[in-house]
């Protein structure tokens, strides 16, 4: 443990530390069609995928930048590099990833995690999966838990039917880019009445500095099975930016459910352009539990097709905006069938300047009947410079639907800070047991380990914020 | 603890509030502060622990021999003083037991019982106060009536176990049995150990909690102080001829509004 770099202070950002870049392969810096064919041709992949690789730089080309959401105008596409494989293989045991790349998830507490409380670990250091590993009584239920890559290879006709459904290349011009230099991430189907107890956790690491980082999720859950699917993430601190933009899509089949955990901890120098996106067929559930607390800018609003009857969708969104930060974030739901129910709710704090937003939107397609949706937004100031806006969006075009919205924007209030004080908490910690309450209605729906990390987390986002 | 007020005076939004108060209790004795509304009484309170939105003009308050107005609200409270709110605020996510169990680790250091044995105390402190035990898991506050309020006031006074505390209108808005369930949490307290300054403007409360020494506050002085009779004596002619014996018939000519 000695041979470490020496560990941050508490108070600062803790996953700032990073290895020298020792990929096996890095790409030439910037995006061209030699880029797309190098990453192509690294993965041995079948002409397919390549022929989806190149339609979608085309598309990424053509796409004009969101003119809403967060400021990205620092963005230079010419400046990242788009591709960096750290080693020459991929392992199913810890031992066998290369030193550095083990030292940095041992830090981050991976192992340990896996060990513990977790059914399946993928671990990803820059672009591709290095470490990735499924309980054997997992695996002989049939549940397949695999980097993307591998699944093009061996579950090809899984890969075909699904990939690029729910988030067609064009959607975006961020979901372009993420479709035609895509490495990495994690391919999960789980069988027909197959409940996976325990979660599968996914765990992206940024090493190297000006990267581009664009896993690719996709995840099947057959009819009536279960599975919960978490995913974090860090990255150095470096003096340039670097860019992170994954494109995740669900397919949540008759009866399923699938729940998909996010904790975002990305370093202050990372813009973070996701696009989410599930379909819920007849009497599917979908929940999404989005928590952003770190990244420079973050633009991401996790969603549910609403397919079939008796479907339901849920979006649970955090965000922390401290210093610098924009959380540009949220939820949507479209109800393409009757019978159908949404509920989409955000909490988002701003401190010290940072600029926290909701996002959201309600659609209901016409001639619908017996449609639910129930949407609240809290935010909560801690000082006078930061701020908090709320952009709902709603397109309702059936009669027969039950609409809620209620948005409330407070501030940290003296009284409050007094009372509690009067029983003896500094201030700190009366801010921070503010905060926390504030966050538990939320926090209380993470698994146990999720949730004592999320609250750590806020606390040194916390520490000295007030007085 | 002794604590001694001298010549305290007090703006809020530059308002003259206090206009030298001066004031000594100690561990062991049970003051009662009485006085028309807007005489001050609150603002005294809010002024001993420290509320940051009054300004502090003059004068001292001085605990154990030394000057607290330079402390922060915690450091205050960590002395021993503790403030029974008149509007307990609401503290949204926040547990009842969680709550508690935090004030008491500040307040009892190495001494706090394990949690076992903390949570019996308050299951067994709830029950004195008959406050329902699934109180422990609701949000401080929230959605509490206005009784339900001010015994969890006094719960926590009980628990956390203060040398003295500041009881602000406790027994405002409470109906006669709820009334009787917060006094008997206060004498519970009540010893060597143990002081309270009991601020109200009726003698009601003063019939469960007997104080030992009485003082009448009239904008922002106290005009008088004595015993218990003091108190029979206000119920039996009220504060307007408690204003013109104690020679301040000047005053009320001036604000002849103030005359509840």
């Amino acid at each position: 443990m000695s041979s470490q770099p020496q560990t941050i202070d508490i108070g600062e950002y803790k996953f700032g530390f990073h290895y020298p870049d020792r990929s096996v392969y890095k790409a030439e810096k910037g995006l061209s069609e030699a880029v797309v064919n190098a990453i192509s041709d690294h993965k041995n992949e079948p002409d397919w995928m390549r022929e989806f690789r190149l339609r979608s730089l085309q598309a990424f080309l053509s796409k004009e930048m969101p003119n809403w959401g967060a400021d990205l105008s620092d963005i230079d596409f010419d400046e990242f590099y788009y591709y960096a494989k750290p080693s020459d293989r991929q392992t199913r045991t810890w031992d066998d990833v290369p030193d550095e790349i083990k030292r940095t998830f041992d830090r981050i507490g991976i192992p340990e995690a896996e060990r513990k409380f977790l059914a399946g670990v993928g671990a990803q250091y820059d672009s591709e999966m290095v470490y990735h590993n499924i309980q054997e009584s997992v695996a002989k239920q049939g549940v397949l838990f695999s980097d993307p890559e591998t699944a093009v290879r061996e579950h090809p006709e899984l890969v075909k039917q699904y990939f690029g459904t729910v988030i067609p290349p064009d959607d975006n011009k961020f979901a372009a880019l993420n479709s035609a230099v895509w490495s990495g991430g994690s391919f999960v189907y789980v069988p027909k009445g197959v409940s996976v107890e325990v979660p599968l956790q996914a765990y992206f690491r940024i090493n190297s500095e000006n990267f581009g980082q664009f896993e690719r999720t996709l995840i099947i859950a057959d009819e009536d099975s279960f599975v919960h699917y978490i995913e974090g993430c860090t990255a150095p601190i470096y003096s340039t930016d670097s860019l992170h933009s994954a494109v995740v899509e669900i397919i949540a089949l008759p009866g399923s459910r699938v729940r998909y955990t996010t904790i975002q901890n990305w370093s202050s120098d990372i813009y973070n352009l996701v696009t989410k996106r599930a379909v819920a067929h007849r009497n599917a559930t979908v929940e999404w539990v989005d928590g952003n607390i770190g990244s420079k800018r973050t633009m991401k609003y996790p969603s549910i097709w609403l397919m079939g009857e008796g479907a339901h969708g849920e979006v649970l969104s955090i965000a922390f905006a401290g210093s610098g930060q924009e959380q540009d974030t949220g939820g949507k739901a479209v109800h393409a069938a009757s019978d159908t129910s949404s509920v989409i709710t955000s909490k988002s704090i701003s401190k010290g300047g940072g600029i926290a937003s909701y996002r959201g939107q309600i659609k209901v397609e016409p001639d619908l009947e017996n449609v639910k949706s129930h949407v609240v937004c809290d935010a909560l100031l801690i000082d006078e410079e930061s701020t908090s806006n709320t952009y709902p969006y709603m397109d309702i075009q059936s009669d027969d639907v039950s609409m809620e919205h209620e948005a409330r924007v407070s501030k940290i209030s003296e009284e409050q800070l007094f009372y509690l004080m009067s029983r003896g908490m500094d201030e700190d910690e009366a801010a921070l047991m503010i905060v926390n309450g504030f966050l538990d209605p939320l926090v209380k729906q993470l698994p146990m380990e999720y949730a004592v990390e999320l609250n750590r987390l806020i606390e040194l986002e916390m520490e000295g914020s007030v007085g | 603890m002794e604590i001694t007020i001298k010549d305290l005076r007090v703006n809020v939004e530059d308002t003259p509030i206090l206009n030298g108060v001066n004031l000594e209790m100690k561990s062991g004795e049970v003051h009662a502060l009485m006085g028309p509304n807007g005489s001050g009484k609150s603002t005294l309170s809010n002024v001993m622990l420290g509320h940051p939105a009054y300004e502090v003009t003059g004068g001292e308050i001085i605990v154990d021999g030394e000057n607290i107005l330079d402390m922060e609200v915690h450091e205050r409270a960590r002395l021993g003083l503790f403030l029974a709110f008149q509007y307990p605020v609401e503290i949204s996510g926040v547990t009842v037991g969680r709550f508690l169990k935090r004030a008491c680790e500040i307040r009892f250091g190495d001494k706090q019982p394990k949690t076992k044995q903390f949570i019996k105390n308050l299951r067994e402190m709830m029950d004195y106060m008959e406050i329902d035990q699934q109180f422990v898991n609701r949000y401080l506050n929230e959605g509490f009536s206005g009784g339900e309020k001010k015994r969890m006031e006094i719960l926590q006074l009980l628990m956390l176990q203060p040398e003295f505390a500041i009881l602000d209108e406790t027994d405002s808005g409470l109906d006669i049995d709820a009334l009787k369930v917060v006094a008997r949490g206060v004498n519970r307290m009540r010893g060597e150990q143990f002081g309270a300054l009991v601020i109200t403007h009726y003698q009601r409360i003063l019939e469960h909690i007997k104080p030992d020494f009485v003082h009448i506050m009239y904008r922002g002085r106290i005009v008088t102080s004595g015993g218990h009779d003091l108190v029979e004596e206000l119920e039996a002619k009220g504060y307007q001829r408690i204003r013109t014996e104690y020679g301040i018939e000047e005053e009320v000519h001036e604000q002849p509004a103030a005359n509840n």
